[in-house]
Protein backbone atom coordinates (compact mmCIF):
# COMPACT_ATOMS: atom_id res chain seq x y z
CA UNK A 1 0.00 0.00 0.00
CA UNK A 2 1.22 3.63 -1.02
CA UNK A 3 2.21 5.38 1.90
CA UNK A 4 0.14 9.02 2.30
CA UNK A 5 3.66 10.28 3.35
CA UNK A 6 7.00 9.39 3.09
CA UNK A 7 10.10 11.18 4.53
CA UNK A 8 13.57 10.44 3.97
CA UNK A 9 16.53 11.90 5.57
CA UNK A 10 15.69 15.13 5.78
CA UNK A 11 17.26 18.08 7.11
CA UNK A 12 15.96 21.82 7.33
CA UNK A 13 17.40 24.97 9.22
CA UNK A 14 16.05 28.00 9.81
CA UNK A 15 18.26 31.20 8.90
CA UNK A 16 20.37 32.34 11.51
CA UNK A 17 20.53 29.49 13.79
CA UNK A 18 23.79 26.97 14.54
CA UNK A 19 21.38 23.80 15.01
CA UNK A 20 19.18 22.27 12.64
CA UNK A 21 15.25 22.16 12.92
CA UNK A 22 15.10 18.59 11.42
CA UNK A 23 18.60 16.58 11.70
CA UNK A 24 18.08 13.75 8.96
CA UNK A 25 14.85 12.98 9.79
CA UNK A 26 12.85 9.78 8.29
CA UNK A 27 9.63 8.34 8.69
CA UNK A 28 6.64 6.62 7.01
CA UNK A 29 2.93 7.53 7.46
CA UNK A 30 0.51 5.53 5.93
CA UNK A 31 -3.73 6.01 5.00
CA UNK A 32 -5.60 5.53 8.17
CA UNK A 33 -3.38 6.13 10.34
CA UNK A 34 -3.16 8.14 13.34
CA UNK A 35 0.29 9.25 14.29
CA UNK A 36 1.39 11.43 17.38
CA UNK A 37 4.52 13.28 16.70
CA UNK A 38 6.08 14.44 20.65
CA UNK A 39 8.37 16.47 21.54
CA UNK A 40 9.56 19.42 24.14
CA UNK A 41 9.01 23.33 22.88
CA UNK A 42 11.57 23.80 20.00
CA UNK A 43 12.36 19.57 19.00
CA UNK A 44 11.37 20.12 15.23
CA UNK A 45 7.67 19.03 15.72
CA UNK A 46 5.69 21.99 13.89
CA UNK A 47 8.62 22.47 11.29
CA UNK A 48 7.84 19.07 10.26
CA UNK A 49 3.62 19.44 9.88
CA UNK A 50 4.67 22.15 8.03
CA UNK A 51 7.27 20.39 5.65
CA UNK A 52 4.55 17.47 5.34
CA UNK A 53 1.90 20.39 4.49
CA UNK A 54 4.31 22.00 1.61
CA UNK A 55 5.02 25.04 3.36
CA UNK A 56 8.37 24.30 3.86
CA UNK A 57 10.95 22.16 2.11
CA UNK A 58 13.90 20.62 3.07
CA UNK A 59 17.59 21.86 2.68
CA UNK A 60 18.29 18.27 2.13
CA UNK A 61 16.71 14.57 1.70
CA UNK A 62 13.37 13.86 0.28
CA UNK A 63 9.85 13.56 0.80
CA UNK A 64 6.79 11.90 -1.10
CA UNK A 65 3.06 12.45 -0.50
CA UNK A 66 0.63 10.14 -1.89
CA UNK A 67 3.61 8.86 -4.40
CA UNK A 68 4.52 11.69 -5.87
CA UNK A 69 7.55 14.35 -4.90
CA UNK A 70 6.42 17.22 -2.70
CA UNK A 71 8.92 20.07 -3.31
CA UNK A 72 8.33 23.80 -4.30
CA UNK A 73 8.64 22.77 -8.10
CA UNK A 74 5.88 20.07 -8.16
CA UNK A 75 3.66 22.96 -6.27
CA UNK A 76 3.76 25.25 -8.72
CA UNK A 77 1.88 23.18 -10.91
CA UNK A 78 -1.90 24.29 -10.36
CA UNK A 79 -3.31 21.06 -10.64
CA UNK A 80 -1.07 19.48 -8.40
CA UNK A 81 -1.33 22.08 -5.80
CA UNK A 82 -4.68 22.23 -6.58
CA UNK A 83 -5.10 18.27 -5.58
CA UNK A 84 -2.59 18.05 -2.99
CA UNK A 85 -4.08 20.96 -0.73
CA UNK A 86 -7.97 19.42 -1.46
CA UNK A 87 -6.12 16.26 0.42
CA UNK A 88 -3.97 17.78 3.09
CA UNK A 89 -4.93 20.17 5.67
CA UNK A 90 -3.11 21.56 8.64
CA UNK A 91 -4.93 23.58 11.78
CA UNK A 92 -2.32 25.79 13.10
CA UNK A 93 -1.36 26.06 16.64
CA UNK A 94 -2.35 29.73 17.08
CA UNK A 95 -5.98 29.78 15.58
CA UNK A 96 -5.57 34.05 14.89
CA UNK A 97 -3.09 33.16 11.85
CA UNK A 98 -5.46 31.07 10.66
CA UNK A 99 -9.16 33.42 10.76
CA UNK A 100 -7.83 35.88 8.75
CA UNK A 101 -11.45 36.88 7.42
CA UNK A 102 -13.95 38.50 8.62
CA UNK A 103 -16.61 36.33 9.44
CA UNK A 104 -17.04 32.85 10.61
CA UNK A 105 -18.89 32.11 7.43
CA UNK A 106 -16.29 33.44 5.13
CA UNK A 107 -13.32 32.00 7.33
CA UNK A 108 -15.20 28.29 6.59
CA UNK A 109 -15.69 29.38 2.71
CA UNK A 110 -12.83 30.41 1.85
CA UNK A 111 -10.65 26.91 1.13
CA UNK A 112 -13.59 26.36 -1.33
CA UNK A 113 -13.70 29.35 -2.33
CA UNK A 114 -10.21 28.66 -3.79
CA UNK A 115 -10.74 25.46 -5.36
CA UNK A 116 -13.62 27.26 -7.39
CA UNK A 117 -16.63 25.52 -6.12
CA UNK A 118 -19.48 26.65 -7.73
CA UNK A 119 -21.78 29.12 -4.71
CA UNK A 120 -24.37 26.46 -4.49
CA UNK A 121 -21.99 24.17 -3.26
CA UNK A 122 -19.84 26.06 -1.67
CA UNK A 123 -23.36 27.49 0.50
CA UNK A 124 -23.93 23.53 1.56
CA UNK A 125 -20.93 22.50 2.26
CA UNK A 126 -20.09 25.60 4.81
CA UNK A 127 -23.46 24.82 6.14
CA UNK A 128 -22.87 21.30 6.84
CA UNK A 129 -19.47 21.96 8.30
CA UNK A 130 -20.60 24.85 10.27
CA UNK A 131 -23.20 21.90 11.77
CA UNK A 132 -20.94 19.54 12.53
CA UNK A 133 -18.84 21.39 14.58
CA UNK A 134 -21.74 22.94 16.00
CA UNK A 135 -20.82 26.44 15.06
CA UNK A 136 -23.77 27.39 13.24
CA UNK A 137 -24.70 29.83 15.62
CA UNK A 138 -21.17 32.00 15.22
CA UNK A 139 -21.67 31.91 11.23
CA UNK A 140 -22.16 36.08 11.15
CA UNK A 141 -19.80 36.89 14.20
CA UNK A 142 -16.05 38.20 13.58
CA UNK A 143 -13.56 35.54 14.24
CA UNK A 144 -11.23 37.55 16.32
CA UNK A 145 -13.99 38.00 18.49
CA UNK A 146 -14.52 34.66 19.62
CA UNK A 147 -13.52 32.50 22.66
CA UNK A 148 -9.96 30.31 22.20
CA UNK A 149 -12.35 27.30 22.25
CA UNK A 150 -14.34 28.94 19.33
CA UNK A 151 -11.48 29.90 17.40
CA UNK A 152 -9.76 26.44 17.19
CA UNK A 153 -13.37 24.93 16.54
CA UNK A 154 -13.96 27.20 13.49
CA UNK A 155 -9.99 26.84 12.39
CA UNK A 156 -10.92 22.95 12.31
CA UNK A 157 -14.35 23.75 10.44
CA UNK A 158 -12.31 25.84 8.04
CA UNK A 159 -10.24 22.92 6.69
CA UNK A 160 -12.26 20.27 6.92
CA UNK A 161 -14.68 22.13 4.84
CA UNK A 162 -12.63 20.32 2.09
CA UNK A 163 -13.17 16.68 3.18
CA UNK A 164 -9.63 15.95 3.40
CA UNK A 165 -8.10 12.74 3.75
CA UNK A 166 -5.19 13.72 5.83
CA UNK A 167 -5.55 16.45 8.77
CA UNK A 168 -2.31 17.46 10.25
CA UNK A 169 -2.84 19.09 13.47
CA UNK A 170 -0.19 21.42 15.61
CA UNK A 171 -0.60 21.37 19.32
CA UNK A 172 -4.65 21.50 18.92
CA UNK A 173 -5.37 21.22 22.43
CA UNK A 174 -2.58 24.14 23.75
CA UNK A 175 -4.09 26.76 25.63
CA UNK A 176 -7.75 25.54 25.65
CA UNK A 177 -9.89 25.12 28.71
CA UNK A 178 -10.81 21.81 30.14
CA UNK A 179 -13.99 21.64 27.94
CA UNK A 180 -12.43 22.57 24.55
CA UNK A 181 -9.97 20.33 25.02
CA UNK A 182 -12.35 17.53 25.16
CA UNK A 183 -14.30 18.91 22.40
CA UNK A 184 -10.92 19.10 20.16
CA UNK A 185 -9.89 15.27 21.59
CA UNK A 186 -13.91 14.00 20.60
CA UNK A 187 -13.41 15.16 17.44
CA UNK A 188 -10.01 13.89 16.97
CA UNK A 189 -11.50 10.55 17.87
CA UNK A 190 -14.43 10.18 15.98
CA UNK A 191 -13.54 11.74 12.88
CA UNK A 192 -13.26 9.53 9.55
CA UNK A 193 -14.06 6.50 11.15
CA UNK A 194 -10.57 4.93 10.90
CA UNK A 195 -10.32 6.21 7.01
CA UNK A 196 -8.44 9.62 7.55
CA UNK A 197 -5.32 10.03 8.65
CA UNK A 198 -4.38 12.34 11.45
CA UNK A 199 -1.09 13.65 12.28
CA UNK A 200 -0.72 15.65 15.65
CA UNK A 201 1.92 17.32 16.83
CA UNK A 202 1.98 17.37 20.78
CA UNK A 203 3.65 17.38 24.35
CA UNK A 204 0.79 16.41 25.91
CA UNK A 205 0.54 13.21 27.07
CA UNK A 206 -2.41 13.07 28.83
CA UNK A 207 -4.63 12.29 25.35
CA UNK A 208 -1.39 10.68 23.78
CA UNK A 209 -3.54 7.08 23.61
CA UNK A 210 -7.10 8.26 22.77
CA UNK A 211 -5.70 10.52 19.62
CA UNK A 212 -2.60 8.34 18.37
CA UNK A 213 -1.83 4.88 17.81
CA UNK A 214 1.60 5.16 16.49
CA UNK A 215 3.85 7.74 18.11
CA UNK A 216 7.21 10.04 17.44
CA UNK A 217 9.35 11.20 20.60
CA UNK A 218 11.53 14.20 18.42
CA UNK A 219 14.42 15.74 20.34
CA UNK A 220 16.89 18.59 18.95
CA UNK A 221 15.48 17.77 15.77
CA UNK A 222 15.79 13.92 15.19
CA UNK A 223 14.03 10.75 16.17
CA UNK A 224 14.55 9.72 19.46
CA UNK A 225 12.03 7.01 19.35
CA UNK A 226 9.12 5.32 17.60
CA UNK A 227 6.38 2.91 19.23
CA UNK A 228 3.17 2.72 20.29
CA UNK A 229 1.73 5.11 22.25
CA UNK A 230 1.12 2.64 25.52
CA UNK A 231 4.99 1.41 25.30
CA UNK A 232 6.69 5.15 24.91
CA UNK A 233 4.31 6.31 27.92
CA UNK A 234 5.46 3.29 29.76
CA UNK A 235 9.11 4.40 29.16
CA UNK A 236 9.57 7.63 32.10
CA UNK A 237 13.12 7.29 31.81
CA UNK A 238 12.46 8.23 28.00
CA UNK A 239 10.31 10.79 28.55
CA UNK A 240 12.15 12.47 30.98
CA UNK A 241 15.07 13.00 28.80
CA UNK A 242 13.22 14.25 25.70
CA UNK A 243 11.89 16.75 28.57
CA UNK A 244 8.13 15.47 28.21
CA UNK A 245 8.04 14.93 32.11
CA UNK A 246 9.85 16.44 35.03
CA UNK A 247 10.54 16.13 39.09
CA UNK A 248 7.69 17.86 40.41
CA UNK A 249 7.94 19.24 44.44
CA UNK A 250 4.36 19.50 45.75
CA UNK A 251 2.03 18.75 48.94
CA UNK A 252 0.45 15.59 49.42
CA UNK A 253 -1.01 13.66 51.92
CA UNK A 254 0.51 16.14 54.24
CA UNK A 255 3.98 15.95 53.17
CA UNK A 256 6.25 17.61 51.24
CA UNK A 257 7.95 15.73 48.58
CA UNK A 258 8.94 15.27 44.45
CA UNK A 259 8.04 12.54 41.53
CA UNK A 260 8.15 12.58 37.98
CA UNK A 261 5.10 15.40 37.06
CA UNK A 262 3.46 13.20 34.29
CA UNK A 263 -0.47 13.45 33.39
CA UNK A 264 -1.54 10.72 32.26
CA UNK A 265 -3.66 7.20 34.49
CA UNK A 266 -3.17 8.08 38.24
CA UNK A 267 -0.06 8.12 40.24
CA UNK A 268 0.85 6.24 43.28
CA UNK A 269 3.26 6.47 45.90
CA UNK A 270 4.70 4.92 48.84
CA UNK A 271 3.32 7.64 52.31
CA UNK A 272 5.45 6.03 54.91
CA UNK B 1 -10.14 43.45 25.60
CA UNK B 2 -11.81 46.57 24.82
CA UNK B 3 -13.78 47.02 27.75
CA UNK B 4 -10.44 47.00 29.52
CA UNK B 5 -9.37 50.41 28.22
CA UNK B 6 -8.30 52.96 31.03
CA UNK B 7 -11.22 55.65 32.28
CA UNK B 8 -10.46 58.70 34.09
CA UNK B 9 -7.75 60.89 34.26
CA UNK B 10 -5.25 60.81 31.56
CA UNK B 11 -1.49 60.81 33.10
CA UNK B 12 1.57 59.09 31.80
CA UNK B 13 4.12 59.06 29.05
CA UNK B 14 3.90 59.68 25.30
CA UNK B 15 3.50 56.04 25.01
CA UNK B 16 1.25 55.38 27.51
CA UNK B 17 -1.31 58.10 26.25
CA UNK B 18 -0.82 56.52 23.03
CA UNK B 19 -1.71 53.29 23.79
CA UNK B 20 -4.35 54.52 26.51
CA UNK B 21 -5.80 56.15 22.85
CA UNK B 22 -5.35 53.04 20.79
CA UNK B 23 -7.34 51.17 23.41
CA UNK B 24 -9.96 53.67 23.53
CA UNK B 25 -10.09 53.16 19.51
CA UNK B 26 -10.54 49.71 20.13
CA UNK B 27 -13.29 50.28 22.59
CA UNK B 28 -15.31 52.57 20.31
CA UNK B 29 -15.36 50.18 17.38
CA UNK B 30 -16.30 47.09 19.93
CA UNK B 31 -19.12 49.83 20.99
CA UNK B 32 -19.94 50.73 17.01
CA UNK B 33 -20.36 46.45 16.37
CA UNK B 34 -22.73 46.69 19.47
CA UNK B 35 -25.24 49.18 17.54
CA UNK B 36 -24.79 47.69 14.21
CA UNK B 37 -26.21 44.48 15.72
CA UNK B 38 -29.11 46.77 17.28
CA UNK B 39 -32.87 46.03 15.58
CA UNK B 40 -32.97 49.52 14.36
CA UNK B 41 -34.63 50.78 11.16
CA UNK B 42 -31.03 51.08 9.04
CA UNK B 43 -29.40 47.52 10.12
CA UNK B 44 -31.90 45.94 9.19
CA UNK B 45 -31.03 46.67 5.41
CA UNK B 46 -28.70 45.27 3.03
CA UNK B 47 -25.21 46.99 3.65
CA UNK B 48 -25.42 47.59 -0.24
CA UNK B 49 -28.69 49.53 -0.33
CA UNK B 50 -27.46 51.34 2.89
CA UNK B 51 -23.70 51.96 1.52
CA UNK B 52 -24.62 53.28 -1.95
CA UNK B 53 -27.96 54.99 -0.68
CA UNK B 54 -25.28 56.94 1.44
CA UNK B 55 -22.64 57.96 -1.10
CA UNK B 56 -26.34 58.96 -3.09
CA UNK B 57 -27.44 61.20 -0.50
CA UNK B 58 -24.03 62.45 0.58
CA UNK B 59 -23.74 63.55 -3.21
CA UNK B 60 -27.34 65.26 -3.18
CA UNK B 61 -26.19 66.99 0.20
CA UNK B 62 -22.51 68.22 -1.95
CA UNK B 63 -24.24 69.02 -5.40
CA UNK B 64 -27.17 71.17 -3.19
CA UNK B 65 -27.12 75.16 -4.14
CA UNK B 66 -29.68 75.84 -1.72
CA UNK B 67 -28.99 75.95 1.99
CA UNK B 68 -32.76 74.51 2.93
CA UNK B 69 -32.40 71.19 0.92
CA UNK B 70 -28.68 70.60 2.63
CA UNK B 71 -30.22 71.20 5.86
CA UNK B 72 -33.39 69.13 5.12
CA UNK B 73 -30.79 66.28 4.05
CA UNK B 74 -29.59 66.69 7.69
CA UNK B 75 -32.67 66.30 9.41
CA UNK B 76 -33.57 63.32 7.89
CA UNK B 77 -30.41 62.20 9.07
CA UNK B 78 -31.06 62.53 12.34
CA UNK B 79 -34.48 60.96 11.97
CA UNK B 80 -32.86 58.00 10.79
CA UNK B 81 -30.05 57.94 13.60
CA UNK B 82 -33.13 58.22 16.32
CA UNK B 83 -34.87 55.45 14.49
CA UNK B 84 -32.17 53.09 14.56
CA UNK B 85 -31.17 53.28 18.14
CA UNK B 86 -28.36 55.69 17.64
CA UNK B 87 -27.82 58.21 20.25
CA UNK B 88 -27.28 61.65 19.50
CA UNK B 89 -24.34 62.37 21.64
CA UNK B 90 -22.38 59.54 19.74
CA UNK B 91 -22.34 62.33 16.93
CA UNK B 92 -21.49 65.49 19.24
CA UNK B 93 -17.88 64.57 18.85
CA UNK B 94 -17.73 64.22 15.12
CA UNK B 95 -19.86 67.58 14.51
CA UNK B 96 -17.51 69.32 17.01
CA UNK B 97 -14.46 67.86 14.73
CA UNK B 98 -15.57 68.55 11.52
CA UNK B 99 -17.07 71.77 12.70
CA UNK B 100 -12.76 73.03 13.82
CA UNK B 101 -11.33 71.30 10.49
CA UNK B 102 -14.27 72.83 8.18
CA UNK B 103 -14.38 75.77 10.18
CA UNK B 104 -10.78 76.55 9.44
CA UNK B 105 -10.91 76.37 5.85
CA UNK B 106 -14.40 78.31 5.52
CA UNK B 107 -13.15 81.29 7.55
CA UNK B 108 -11.05 83.05 5.10
CA UNK B 109 -13.95 82.89 2.29
CA UNK B 110 -15.91 85.34 4.57
CA UNK B 111 -13.14 87.93 4.28
CA UNK B 112 -11.93 87.31 1.35
CA UNK B 113 -14.94 86.06 -1.40
CA UNK B 114 -16.56 89.59 -2.96
CA UNK B 115 -19.93 90.58 -2.18
CA UNK B 116 -22.40 93.30 -0.47
CA UNK B 117 -20.89 94.08 2.79
CA UNK B 118 -22.84 92.19 6.01
CA UNK B 119 -20.39 93.88 8.33
CA UNK B 120 -17.33 95.79 8.49
CA UNK B 121 -14.69 95.45 11.26
CA UNK B 122 -13.10 98.40 12.41
CA UNK B 123 -9.46 98.87 13.28
CA UNK B 124 -8.58 95.82 10.42
CA UNK B 125 -10.97 97.23 8.08
CA UNK B 126 -11.94 93.58 7.33
CA UNK B 127 -15.78 93.25 5.72
CA UNK B 128 -17.54 89.89 6.11
CA UNK B 129 -20.01 90.03 3.29
CA UNK B 130 -22.95 87.74 2.56
CA UNK B 131 -21.89 85.94 -0.15
CA UNK B 132 -18.38 85.14 1.58
CA UNK B 133 -20.98 83.88 4.86
CA UNK B 134 -23.36 82.13 2.56
CA UNK B 135 -20.31 80.27 1.14
CA UNK B 136 -18.80 79.36 4.41
CA UNK B 137 -22.26 78.10 5.03
CA UNK B 138 -22.16 75.69 2.81
CA UNK B 139 -19.12 74.22 2.91
CA UNK B 140 -19.89 74.13 7.05
CA UNK B 141 -23.05 71.73 6.57
CA UNK B 142 -22.26 70.05 3.51
CA UNK B 143 -19.22 68.97 5.76
CA UNK B 144 -21.62 68.15 8.45
CA UNK B 145 -24.42 66.66 6.78
CA UNK B 146 -21.79 64.21 5.13
CA UNK B 147 -20.10 63.54 8.42
CA UNK B 148 -23.40 63.02 10.07
CA UNK B 149 -24.49 60.58 6.92
CA UNK B 150 -20.88 58.41 7.11
CA UNK B 151 -21.44 57.92 11.19
CA UNK B 152 -24.71 56.51 10.38
CA UNK B 153 -23.54 54.05 7.98
CA UNK B 154 -20.48 52.65 9.95
CA UNK B 155 -22.67 53.04 13.31
CA UNK B 156 -25.59 50.94 11.96
CA UNK B 157 -23.42 48.34 9.74
CA UNK B 158 -20.38 46.07 10.81
CA UNK B 159 -17.26 47.47 8.59
CA UNK B 160 -16.90 44.04 7.60
CA UNK B 161 -20.28 44.40 5.87
CA UNK B 162 -18.97 48.04 4.56
CA UNK B 163 -16.03 46.60 2.93
CA UNK B 164 -17.92 43.71 1.31
CA UNK B 165 -20.22 46.25 -0.03
CA UNK B 166 -17.59 48.02 -1.92
CA UNK B 167 -17.37 45.28 -3.64
CA UNK B 168 -21.23 46.50 -5.13
CA UNK B 169 -19.21 49.65 -6.42
CA UNK B 170 -16.72 47.97 -8.54
CA UNK B 171 -13.47 48.20 -5.84
CA UNK B 172 -11.24 45.86 -6.93
CA UNK B 173 -11.98 42.34 -4.40
CA UNK B 174 -7.71 42.63 -3.83
CA UNK B 175 -8.21 45.72 -2.19
CA UNK B 176 -11.25 44.64 -0.46
CA UNK B 177 -9.40 42.04 0.87
CA UNK B 178 -6.52 43.66 2.10
CA UNK B 179 -8.56 46.51 3.86
CA UNK B 180 -10.44 43.37 5.61
CA UNK B 181 -7.27 41.95 7.15
CA UNK B 182 -5.68 45.36 8.11
CA UNK B 183 -8.36 45.88 10.21
CA UNK B 184 -8.55 42.14 11.14
CA UNK B 185 -4.78 42.27 12.42
CA UNK B 186 -4.84 45.93 13.42
CA UNK B 187 -6.55 44.99 16.89
CA UNK B 188 -3.89 41.92 17.62
CA UNK B 189 -1.12 44.23 16.89
CA UNK B 190 -2.87 46.97 19.25
CA UNK B 191 -3.73 44.01 21.96
CA UNK B 192 0.27 42.89 21.69
CA UNK B 193 1.26 46.80 21.80
CA UNK B 194 -0.54 46.74 25.01
CA UNK B 195 0.57 43.76 26.49
CA UNK B 196 4.08 44.53 26.03
CA UNK B 197 3.86 48.21 27.56
CA UNK B 198 2.06 46.94 30.53
CA UNK B 199 4.67 43.96 31.11
CA UNK B 200 6.94 46.95 31.10
CA UNK B 201 5.33 48.84 32.75
CA UNK B 202 4.93 46.21 35.66
CA UNK B 203 8.60 46.36 36.22
CA UNK B 204 9.52 50.11 35.97
CA UNK B 205 9.36 51.60 39.35
CA UNK B 206 9.02 55.65 39.36
CA UNK B 207 9.25 57.93 36.10
CA UNK B 208 10.97 57.20 33.12
CA UNK B 209 12.84 60.25 31.87
CA UNK B 210 12.79 61.62 28.53
CA UNK B 211 15.60 59.37 26.94
CA UNK B 212 14.10 56.09 28.72
CA UNK B 213 11.16 56.32 27.64
CA UNK B 214 12.15 57.47 23.88
CA UNK B 215 14.34 54.35 23.98
CA UNK B 216 11.44 52.66 25.28
CA UNK B 217 8.93 53.58 22.54
CA UNK B 218 11.88 52.50 19.69
CA UNK B 219 12.26 49.62 21.47
CA UNK B 220 8.35 48.55 21.52
CA UNK B 221 8.00 49.61 17.71
CA UNK B 222 10.58 47.38 16.66
CA UNK B 223 9.63 44.57 18.57
CA UNK B 224 6.06 45.38 17.12
CA UNK B 225 7.30 45.57 13.45
CA UNK B 226 9.42 42.23 13.84
CA UNK B 227 6.41 40.65 15.74
CA UNK B 228 3.61 42.00 12.56
CA UNK B 229 6.37 40.91 9.70
CA UNK B 230 6.25 37.21 11.81
CA UNK B 231 2.23 37.24 11.93
CA UNK B 232 2.14 38.19 7.58
CA UNK B 233 4.49 35.62 7.06
CA UNK B 234 2.31 32.57 9.11
CA UNK B 235 -1.28 34.14 7.74
CA UNK B 236 0.39 34.21 4.55
CA UNK B 237 1.11 30.29 4.80
CA UNK B 238 -2.65 29.71 6.29
CA UNK B 239 -3.62 30.96 3.81
CA UNK B 240 -0.95 28.95 1.10
CA UNK B 241 -2.28 26.09 2.88
CA UNK B 242 -6.00 26.15 2.17
CA UNK B 243 -5.02 26.60 -1.87
CA UNK B 244 -4.71 30.78 -1.89
CA UNK B 245 -2.32 31.40 -5.18
CA UNK B 246 -2.79 34.82 -5.71
CA UNK B 247 -5.99 35.18 -7.13
CA UNK B 248 -8.90 36.66 -4.36
CA UNK B 249 -12.33 35.42 -4.75
CA UNK B 250 -15.34 36.45 -2.58
CA UNK B 251 -18.60 34.77 -2.21
CA UNK B 252 -21.53 37.46 -2.58
CA UNK B 253 -23.67 36.34 0.36
CA UNK B 254 -26.35 39.56 0.37
CA UNK B 255 -29.85 39.16 -0.22
CA UNK B 256 -32.20 41.82 -0.76
CA UNK B 257 -35.69 42.07 0.97
CA UNK B 258 -38.43 43.52 0.86
CA UNK B 259 -37.67 46.24 3.17
CA UNK B 260 -34.55 46.54 1.11
CA UNK B 261 -36.72 47.40 -2.15
CA UNK B 262 -38.96 49.91 -0.21
CA UNK B 263 -35.75 51.37 0.84
CA UNK B 264 -34.22 51.71 -2.77
CA UNK B 265 -37.46 53.66 -3.63
CA UNK B 266 -37.40 56.19 -0.68
CA UNK B 267 -33.62 56.77 -1.34
CA UNK B 268 -34.64 57.25 -4.79
CA UNK B 269 -37.29 59.69 -4.02
CA UNK B 270 -35.11 61.92 -1.53
CA UNK B 271 -32.24 61.60 -4.66
CA UNK B 272 -34.60 62.74 -7.06
CA UNK B 273 -35.97 65.47 -5.37
CA UNK B 274 -32.57 66.49 -3.23
CA UNK B 275 -31.25 67.18 -7.37
CA UNK B 276 -34.44 69.10 -8.53
CA UNK B 277 -34.74 71.46 -5.88
CA UNK B 278 -30.97 71.80 -4.59
CA UNK B 279 -30.09 72.41 -8.19
CA UNK B 280 -32.75 75.24 -8.79
CA UNK B 281 -34.03 73.61 -11.84
CA UNK B 282 -37.65 74.85 -10.64
CA UNK B 283 -36.41 78.28 -10.02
Amino acid sequence: MQPVFSVRDVVYSYANTATPALDHVSLTIHAGQRVAIMGANGSGKSTLLRILDGLYFPQSGHVDAFGHTLDEHHLLDESFAHTFRRRVAFVFQNPDIQLFNPTVFDEVAFGPLQMRWDKETIINRVNATLDQLEISHLRDRAPHRLSGGEKKRVAIASVLVLDPEVILLDEPTAALDPRSQSRVVDFLVEWGNGKKTVIVATHDLDTLSEIADDAYIFQNGKIVAHDTPQALLANQQLLRDANLIHEHVHHHDGQVHAHPHIHFGHHHHDTQ
Amino acid sequence: MAGEAHHGKKRGTFVQRTIDGLAETMERSLYAEQLSEQAGVIQRLDPRVKFIGTLSIIMVAAAARNLTVIGAVAVVAIGLAALSHIPLKSFVNVWIGMAIFSGLIATPAIFITPGPTLVAIPVLEWVITSTGLRSAAFLLLRSEVSITLSFLLIMTTPWMHVLKSMRSIGIPALVVVILGMTYRYIFMMLQTARDMFEARQSRIVGRLDDADARRLATATVGVLLSKSMQLSNDVYLAMQSRGYRGDVYTLDTFQLGGRDIIAIIIISVIVVTGFVFGSGILG
